[in-house]
């Protein structure tokens, strides 16, 4: 039989950057029932991560356009952009920051030294891997209240191991050092966890051939492995930068915010809960998630270029 | 020549993977070097390892430490004491928390990974629309300061009387690993070959015989080191616990811990908050102890092939 | 196939317009260099891709929209797509269960499957525990087992080193006599198309060149991508000149022979074309029987190499390509991934008798025959003188 039939012409499956969109012809039924199935699955997660955020997020960037105190309700009221200014113009808030600031940078720079050393052992441990890979991830494991009580005790006069009347809690740099101590020891597992993984993709050949070409060991760092673990140092780096700007257990638990120690969370929580002020708690959270926002803008923008042609997606 | 053996049944000859991981070099010139370096290597394992339980193990001094003892400043205790673990448990204060703690971690952990690997298999296998504002969305809650949350979610559960419950907790926690589970759990996905599925087609499985018999028991994995990140997370979370609740109803042993300062009737908390430090976190060391390659798979999967 | 074409988003076509039947019992093979849409085909018979444009029919009933799984086609895949948690047995009779097959039938189906296959002492273990060769045997016998329409092979050979491939060629055809079952086999190697087919059909950028047995295709290729793809080593193509009854090559100027010349159109005057000549068609001079001379001619020519293999002798005859048909050649070269056909080299490779005398950086007398010779129009690559089916014949 040699009619043909140009019957209903289908198009392709879909592309892969999505579904079809309007004015294309009908899909096949396969297509069809993958696009319908993609959907159920996918709908429960994100019906679930909607609801949960979407919705209190949005609440929350209307109640910091209020006097919302529940400690004063009749006076709650709308005040627009003034709970802001108030927060933009307030010593507390700017403390935080700087605190919030140091504490970051201070605490990712150590721990991105200190992650690709133990990145670095562990890419060449011939035994007890088992050992050390169970021992880096205890510190993930460990409820961060707890490492934080555990500092907090080792350091304190009446609790710990330090000589004579030494107390580092009791004044500003101590404090930022047990802070900061205290989270670098919680989180540099994970970071050398993922330098690892940035490392395992080191070809050995560029490491030989180096060897070969004469380069000494730190030479081969800086030259060979470094520049080609770049992407996943800018990951790790992304993700721990977004993490340590939001600390607050921490700082919770073993200054409650003395000493100019203060972070940015531990201002939204005081104001939010202990004062229930709603209102000015959900502007400096607003802020807060703000600034979060630009940091990863400015990573991943920073990595676009920076990754440009190194890596051809 | 070997030729190694792949899934795909590929000839490898390049690479002989051995156990231990590194590829043995057998120049006998570079022997001296080698020791060095691997002197080197003995005492970087160590030093790892100490740094990892040093606070551990002062913790757990603490916890064996009569109240007298306490602020002696030696790591290995004098008198090995019991009693701080036996007043946490039988002063009340403790263990209504760790039930609490038990209970909503096992509960999210289940939900979250069933949801998360429901979709997670959307997103690596099928195409339909919204799958990269799905995915965003995901990376964006995962970045966000919950914080933000905290005082939306506070009025919200007052007013509809989730606050201060199971419930309460659960669903936040939910929120937030949900993203941390299909980062992972997609990763997992991926690394299946798509001809299995195509090859079952052919055999003659619908997609959702397709799914059950061929993807699920190889997934296991993936989805067993997800449960562990996501029970993990609640575990460990304290700022929702803290704002979200009041009372021993629901309140989990991170809140319970930085409270018992205020309630206890004690001197000096440090020995029972070290006790109970203890005991939360003997469980997760053991898990981490029997499941560390299963959680370090997971975590770099998520982020680094992400 | 009627009209068989895969479009995608961005228009391009992967498969372009396709008519193909295949008869029940053949032994079908699709061949043609990486993306000339071989693959894309046969996922479109078995279901896994869809068909933009055109007719399929399986046993007379259109199957475009049927999904994979009720086409009754069993494939084996590339990589095996072997089931890693199951074991050969559980592997083999997967597609049986999902069937609701009794267990006693799916035993006896898999342990006859598994003896044609000499798999039997394998069967409890798992895939990553079988070798290359075992993992494809066990992908046949999952395909075997469930006595499909048809068997569709997805370059199965090309995971294999060169010794198994051999060795596993030999098994595939095997299986197939004995179960004579419809085969639709997809390879981009030209010498497993030659040998396991009974009908062969040479796919270029989605469109089919020529569908034809191994013999017609080598004897009577239809344009110059089918005479340059088919025959190892490759089929010499150079520019030429033919004028009336006689061509002008790069290595001296003959008159064609009456059996040839008959094929050509009525030409006037000059024109140009590309002639080929499989290497096994020249011979030394010297060692040419007198009365097979004239069936050819002779020349003489430097040789650059010569590679003896014992069995052969291997002469490569530098020559000069002139002009605009060296535009056209390495268009081919291009199309075809051979650099032999590109100007660069210009060098004729010629199989000569394993006593030939000739050495390299010397001159020889070298004997070409003329029936052999194939010409094609330099414009469209179509053969111009297409000799009559089935006279492909004897000793070359």
């Amino acid at each position: 039989m040699a009619t043909t039939t140009p019957g209903r012409a289908r198009p392709t499956q879909p592309g892969p950057d999505g579904g079809n969109g309007k004015g294309k012809p009908a899909m096949t039924d396969r297509a069809r029932a993958e696009r319908a199935l993609g959907l159920k699955l996918a709908a429960p997660a994100a019906i679930i991560m909607l609801l949960v955020t979407a919705y209190p997020i949005l609440y929350a960037f209307y109640l910091s356009l209020f006097r919302y105190d529940l400690r004063t309700p009749e006076m709650n009221e709308f005040v627009g952009l003034s709970n802001y200014a108030l927060i933009l113009t307030s010593g507390v808030w700017w403390q935080s920051v700087l605190a919030t600031t140091i504490i970051t940078v201070v605490s990712v720079a150590l721990e991105l030294v200190i992650g690709l050393a133990f990145a670095l052992v562990m890419h060449r441990a011939i035994f007890g891997r088992r050992t050390v890979r169970t021992s880096i991830l205890i510190p993930y494991g460990i409820i961060t209240v707890i490492a934080a009580f555990a500092f907090r005790f080792a350091v304190s006069p009446d609790t710990g191991f330090l000589p004579g009347d030494l107390n580092p809690l009791g004044n500003s740099i101590g404090s930022f050092a047990t802070i900061i101590i205290t989270e670098v020891w919680k989180t540099t597992p994970f970071m050398s966890l993922l330098l690892l993984a940035g490392l395992a993709t080191v070809p050995e050949e560029m490491q030989e051939a180096a060897k070969v070409d004469g380069a000494t060991a730190w030479q081969r760092l800086w030259k060979v492995t470094l520049p080609n673990m770049k992407a996943a140092i800018l990951v790790a780096l992304l993700f721990r930068t977004l993490d340590a700007f939001r600390i607050f257990d921490t700082v919770f638990v073993q200054t409650a915010g003395a000493n100019n120690t203060q972070t940015i969370s531990g201002v939204g929580y005081n104001t939010l809960v202990s004062r229930v002020n709603l209102g000015l708690g959900s502007a400096v959270s607003m802020l807060l998630f703000l600034m979060i926002i630009l940091i990863a803008f400015l990573f991943v923008k920073g990595f676009k270029t920076n990754l440009g042609t190194v890596k051809g997606k | 020549m070997s030729v190694g053996t792949t899934l795909g049944g590929e000839k490898t000859g390049a690479e002989r993977r051995r156990p231990g991981g590194k590829n043995r070099d057998d120049r006998p010139a570079a022997d001296a070097s080698r020791t060095k370096g691997q002197t080197l290597w003995i005492v970087g394992t160590i030093v790892i390892v100490a740094y990892a339980m040093f606070p551990v193990l002062w913790i757990a001094s603490l916890s064996f430490k009569p109240a007298a003892d306490v602020g002696d400043g030696r790591l290995i205790p004098q008198t090995f004491s019991l009693d701080n673990y036996r007043d946490i448990f039988t002063s009340g204060e403790f263990v209504r928390p760790l039930i609490n703690s038990i209970g909503i971690s096992l509960i999210t952990t289940l939900i979250a990974v069933v949801v998360a690997a429901f979709a997670a298999y959307a997103i690596a296998r099928l195409e339909f629309p919204g799958k990269t504002i799905l995915l965003s969305g995901a990376l964006a809650i995962a970045m966000f300061p919950p914080v933000s949350i905290i005082g939306p979610l506070f009025n919200i559960w007052r007013t509809i009387g989730l606050y201060d419950t199971w419930p309460g907790l659960i669903l936040p926690y939910m929120t937030f690993a949900l993203p941390l589970a299909i980062w992972t759990l997609t990763a997992f996905f991926r690394e299946i070959p798509y001809d299995l599925e195509e090859a079952a087609q052919v055999d003659g499985a619908t997609p959702f015989q397709a799914f059950r018999q061929v993807i699920m028991p190889l997934a296991l994995p993936g989805i067993f080191t997800a449960a562990i990140i996501v029970f993990i997370f609640c575990w460990n979370d304290f700022l929702f616990a803290i704002s979200l609740t009041s009372t021993d109803n629901a309140r989990t042993v991170p809140a319970a811990t930085a409270f018992f300062t205020a309630s206890s009737n004690f001197i000096n908390p440090t020995g029972q908050i070290a006790a109970a430090a203890i005991v939360v976190t003997v469980p997760i060391i053991i898990m981490v102890l029997v499941f560390q390659r299963r959680i370090v798979a997971g975590l770099t999967a998520g982020a680094v092939k992400g | 196939m009627r009209g068989i074409t895969k479009r995608y988003p961005d228009g391009t076509a992967a498969v372009n317009d396709v008519d193909l039947d295949i008869a029940d019992g053949e032994f079908v093979i699709l061949v043609g260099p990486s993306g000339c849409g071989k693959s894309t085909l046969l996922r479109m018979i078995v279901g896994l891709e869809d068909i933009s444009e055109g007719e399929m029919r399986i046993g007379g009933e259109v199957v475009n929209g049927k999904a994979a799984k009720d086409r009754n086609l069993a494939m084996v895949f590339q990589n095996y797509a072997l089931y890693p948690h199951l074991s050969v047995r559980e592997n083999m009779a997967f597609p049986l269960r999902l069937a609701k097959v009794p267990d006693d039938e799916v035993n006896r189906r898999v342990e006859e499957a598994a003896a044609v296959l000499e798999l039997t002492e394998n069967l409890d273990r798992k895939p990553a525990n079988l070798s290359g060769g075992q993992r494809q045997r066990v992908a046949m016998g999952r395909a075997i087992v469930r006595d499909p329409n048809a068997f569709l092979f997805d370059e199965p050979l090309s995971n294999l080193d060169a010794k198994l491939r051999v060795q596993m060629r030999t098994e595939i055809a095997r299986v197939q006599k004995k179960y004579g079952t419809t085969t639709v086999y997809v390879t981009h190697d030209q010498t497993e198309a030659m040998t396991l087919g009974d009908r062969v059909a040479v796919l270029k950028k989605g469109v089919v060149q020529q569908v034809d047995s191994p013999r017609e295709l080598y004897n009577n290729p239809a344009n110059l991508f089918v005479a340059g793809f088919i025959g190892s080593p490759a089929m010499n193509l150079v520019p030429a000149t033919l004028k009336g009854r006689s061509l002008t090559l790069p290595f001296g100027t003959f008159d064609l022979p009456d059996e040839l010349a008959s094929l050509l159109p009525r030409g006037e005057g000059e024109r140009q074309v590309i002639a080929g000549v499989r290497p096994e068609h020249f011979e030394d001079a010297s060692l040419v029987a007198e009365a097979d001379r004239g069936n050819g001619g002779v020349f003489r020519s430097r040789v650059d190499v010569i590679e003896w293999m014992g069995s052969e002798l291997y002469a490569y005859l530098p020559y000069t390509a002139t002009g605009d048909m060296a535009s056209k050649l390495d268009a081919l070269a291009a199309d075809l991934d051979m650099e032999q056909l590109s100007t660069d080299e210009s060098q004729l490779v010629t199989r000569l008798d394993a006593q030939s005398q000739v050495s390299a950086a010397g001159e020889a007398e070298i004997w070409v025959d003329l029936r052999r010779l194939h010409l094609f129009d330099p414009e469209t690559g179509e053969a111009l003188a297409r000799r009559p089916a089935g006279s492909g014949a004897a000793a070359g």
